[in-house]
Order: structure tokens, then sequence, then C-alpha cells
């Protein structure tokens, strides 16, 4: 089977990238490539790299509380570009009602602190078609 | 995913043919093969050297330095895929943020998939898309090489060989391997402790293996030996004018076809065995090796002699 293709990125201003950067291993150690754009992204950076790294998912780690403002941008950004089916995950400290939210905007999952790993690779599996992969 | 759309340059269009590329897909080769006469107009220059020697920040910095001069670029950076999971980190964008929202700018990342040469096995035809998309400048990065990771000499025109100070004694640079691929040595981080003494190394190295290379690669080439400070860009505007006077060097000479003809040479060879293989793989049946395996393993035959008798009893179909 192919190798997935997943961009980690974190848009927004907080400086935090360790759980990016765990995400990111997880995801490689479960045979995905990862493409990780570093700190300080504008939603417009993550539209074009999901578009020339042409990848599978997205996920979005924000820590910085601005996730109703920076998601939907992304999304919708992707959406002009042809990208409308790429699944977008975020992970975060993101409330209750807001993960409600995102998810209605069209996010795939939203994950807290605490999740177990397995959970967000089976969640981009399942989302990126690869349900019941290995 | 058609030509005409790479070639009215649709990136959503451009970026799932690079996909399809990296996977081996049938259709991208149809693609790559109604483009291939497009192709071989952009300057494709590869960029190599050790981990954390600087090849992302500089590849960054001739980014921005051709865009200035008005070409568009084209960047392939490769990382190691995990040689346990098949998976990768790819962060070569982490230092190319400079270049995001410049539309005449478009970065790839891929995963090494197993290669051990420095590349994937599908970088030269991504590079020969980009190429065929109108790229103007086209540049290769290697995952971070050591001694031997030499195949970006067989996917680029003019290589580039990185050294940052403080790695090594003078005997490293006479090594075999990648000294010997360089069309232009850049020594960075040039305002760090034991810049110079890294330029004296390379430059000793130089000229203990000009009589070896005049025979070699490319005659009449001098490989200079270039520092630069890529954040601040000092040096920058020089590595960009010598990889352009070594460009018009194999334009003129006419080193640069015949190395062409060379490279090509090398890769219908490599692809012509992989195929020869997976058609001979055929004829032989998924158990047959391991069944002579266990012969071997008892003794019962040598390993040549096991060759041999394979050979003799393989029925190669005609199609794979």
């Amino acid at each position: 089977m192919r190798a997935l293709r997943v961009l980690i990125a974190k848009p927004g201003l907080d400086g935090h990238d360790r759980g990016a950067k765990v995400i990111a291993r997880a995801l490689r150690d479960a045979g995905m490539e990862v493409i990780y754009t570093g700190l300080r992204q504008t939603p417009e950076m993550v539209a074009e790299a999901a578009l020339q790294e042409d990848v599978d998912a997205v996920g979005l780690s924000i820590l910085s509380g601005a996730h109703l403002a920076l998601t939907p941008r992304v999304i919708e950004l992707m959406r002009a570009n042809g990208q409308g089916d790429v699944p977008v995950f975020v992970g975060g400290i993101i409330p209750d009602d807001d993960a409600t939210a995102l998810r209605e905007l069209g996010v795939a999952a939203v994950f807290g602190p605490g999740t177990p790993m397995t959970d967000v690779v089976n969640a981009v599996r399942a989302a990126a078609g690869q349900v019941g992969a290995g | 995913m058609n030509p005409e759309q790479i070639l009215a340059g649709d990136r959503r269009a451009l970026a799932r043919w690079l996909t399809a590329l990296e996977d081996e897909r049938p259709e991208a080769q149809e693609v790559l093969a109604a483009l291939f006469a497009q192709t071989g107009r952009a300057q494709i220059t590869g960029v190599t050297g050790a981990p954390g020697s600087g090849k992302s920040t500089l590849v960054a910095a001739l980014a921005r330095g051709w865009r200035a001069r008005g070409q568009t670029v084209a960047v392939l950076a490769v990382d190691p895929s995990s040689p346990f999971s098949g998976g990768a980190i790819l962060g070569d964008r982490v230092r190319m943020q400079a270049l995001a929202g410049d539309p005449g700018v478009f970065i790839r990342s891929m995963a090494s998939r197993g290669a051990l040469g420095g590349l994937a096995a599908t970088t030269a035809d991504l590079a020969r898309a980009l190429d065929a998309a109108g790229f103007e400048q086209v540049v290769i990065e290697t995952v971070g090489a050591g001694q031997s990771e030499i195949d970006v000499a067989r996917a680029a025109q003019t290589t580039i060989v990185i050294e940052a100070p403080g790695l090594g004694d003078d005997i490293q640079a006479i090594k075999a391997g990648i000294l010997e691929i360089a069309d232009l040595l850049v020594v960075t981080k040039s305002d760090q402790p034991g810049a110079e003494a890294t330029v004296r190394a390379l430059r000793a190295a130089l000229e203990l293996e000009s009589a070896a290379r005049s025979a070699g690669v490319a005659p009449g080439w001098a490989v200079p030996v270039l520092t630069t400070i890529a954040p601040t860009s000092a040096g920058i505007g020089e590595v960009l004018d010598t990889l352009a006077a070594h460009q018009a060097f194999l334009r003129s000479s006419g080193a640069g076809s015949g190395r062409e003809v060379k490279r090509l040479q090398r890769e219908l060879e490599l692809r012509l065995r992989q195929r020869v293989w997976q058609r001979f793989a055929l004829g032989l049946g998924s158990d047959v090796l391991a069944e002579w395996a266990g012969r071997i393993h008892r003794r019962e035959i040598d390993l040549e002699s096991a060759v041999k008798s394979v050979l003799a009893s393989t029925h190669i179909p005609e199609h794979e």
C-alpha cells in the first residue's frame, strides 16, 4: 500500500510545537510521510504547502486559542485550491463547544490533550480512505 | 492529470502528477512521455552535504536569489524514510518559509523510500516533470549525505557539495566519493570558527585531485571553493554567478551533452535491470528462491551452482 502523505502545520503565533512533533513522529512510525512545516504559519502558507505537497490529510496544531479564526480560513483556502476533499484535523487545547463548531465547519476530528496516538493514526487512515489498514 | 493542465501552469495538476510519479503509476509515465519534448530546458542543480551542513538554508537563499533575478524556481527536497516503518518526517520546508506565497516557486518534499544513494528512485523523473512544467531553475536537495551518496550527480547538471566548518580533518576531504562529484564547493556558515581552515583543506584536496580530474568528468572546469553566510545572503550572489558560469561552460564545451548522454545511459541500464528482474521474477514463481535457499542452507548445493540452475530452469515471460 502506498504511503499516506500528511501535512502537520502550526498556524498562528504560539511557539509550542512539542505536540505537533509528537504527532508527526507517531504518524511516521505508522508508516506515513509527514511534511512538517514549523512554527508560525499563516493559513495561506498552510494551504499552499498542502497544495504543493498533494497531501492526503492536514493536521493543524493550535494552542493559541485562535482555532476558530485560523481553521475556517485554512479550509476555505484549501477548497478554493480544489482540495475540499482533503480531511483536516485539529489538535490542541480546544473547548468542547468549539470542537463541535469546528466539526460543523468540516473538520474531520478534533484531538485534545491525552488522545491516544492509535486514535490519531486510525482517524487519519480512515479519513484518507485506508480504513482498517495496517 | 493531463498534459495540457500541466503546461497551462495548473499547480494542483502538477502536484498530483508528482505524486503519481512517486508512486510509479503507469499513467504518470504516459504524461511524462507526452511532455518529454518539453524537458531539457531547465537548469538542474543538485545540492548535497552532511546532515546539518546547511543544505535547506542554502537552497532557500539560492531560490530567493534566482527569484530576484526574475527566474522561476522548483525545489525537490529529499529526506530519509525510516527503514523500520517506511514512514518519514520531511522537514525541509521549515527553512524555506521565506519563499511562501510566491507563485514563481514550487517546493516539493520527497521521502527516499528505501533508496540509498541520497535521492529517491523517482527523483530524476520528478525533476523532469518540473522541467516540463516550465520552471527555469530546478534544485534537488539530497538527504544528509556522507561519503558515497552520489546519485545526485546522475540527476543534476551541476552539483554543489556543501561543507560546514569543523567537520573532520583534511584527510576526510581526499577520500573518494562526494568530493569527486562536486562542480562547486560551498563552505557554509563561514562566519563560524574554522571556516578558513575548511576552505584551505578543500583547496588542497582539489589540487591533489586536479591531475586525476583532468581526465575525468569535466576537463576544463576548475572547481571553485566559495563561502556563504546564508541568513545574511553573504556570498549567495557569487554562488549564483558561478552556477550560471558552469552552465555556460557545459554548453560551450559540449561537456553538458556528453554528461547527459552518460546519465541517460546509466538510467536506461537501471530501469532495464529492474524490468528484466520483474519479468524474471514472474517466471520464477513465488517460493522457488526460498526452496533453493533451503537447499543451500543444508549444503546440498553451493550458491553459484544454484544461480546457474535457476537461470537454466526459469522461463521468462514476454510480457510483465
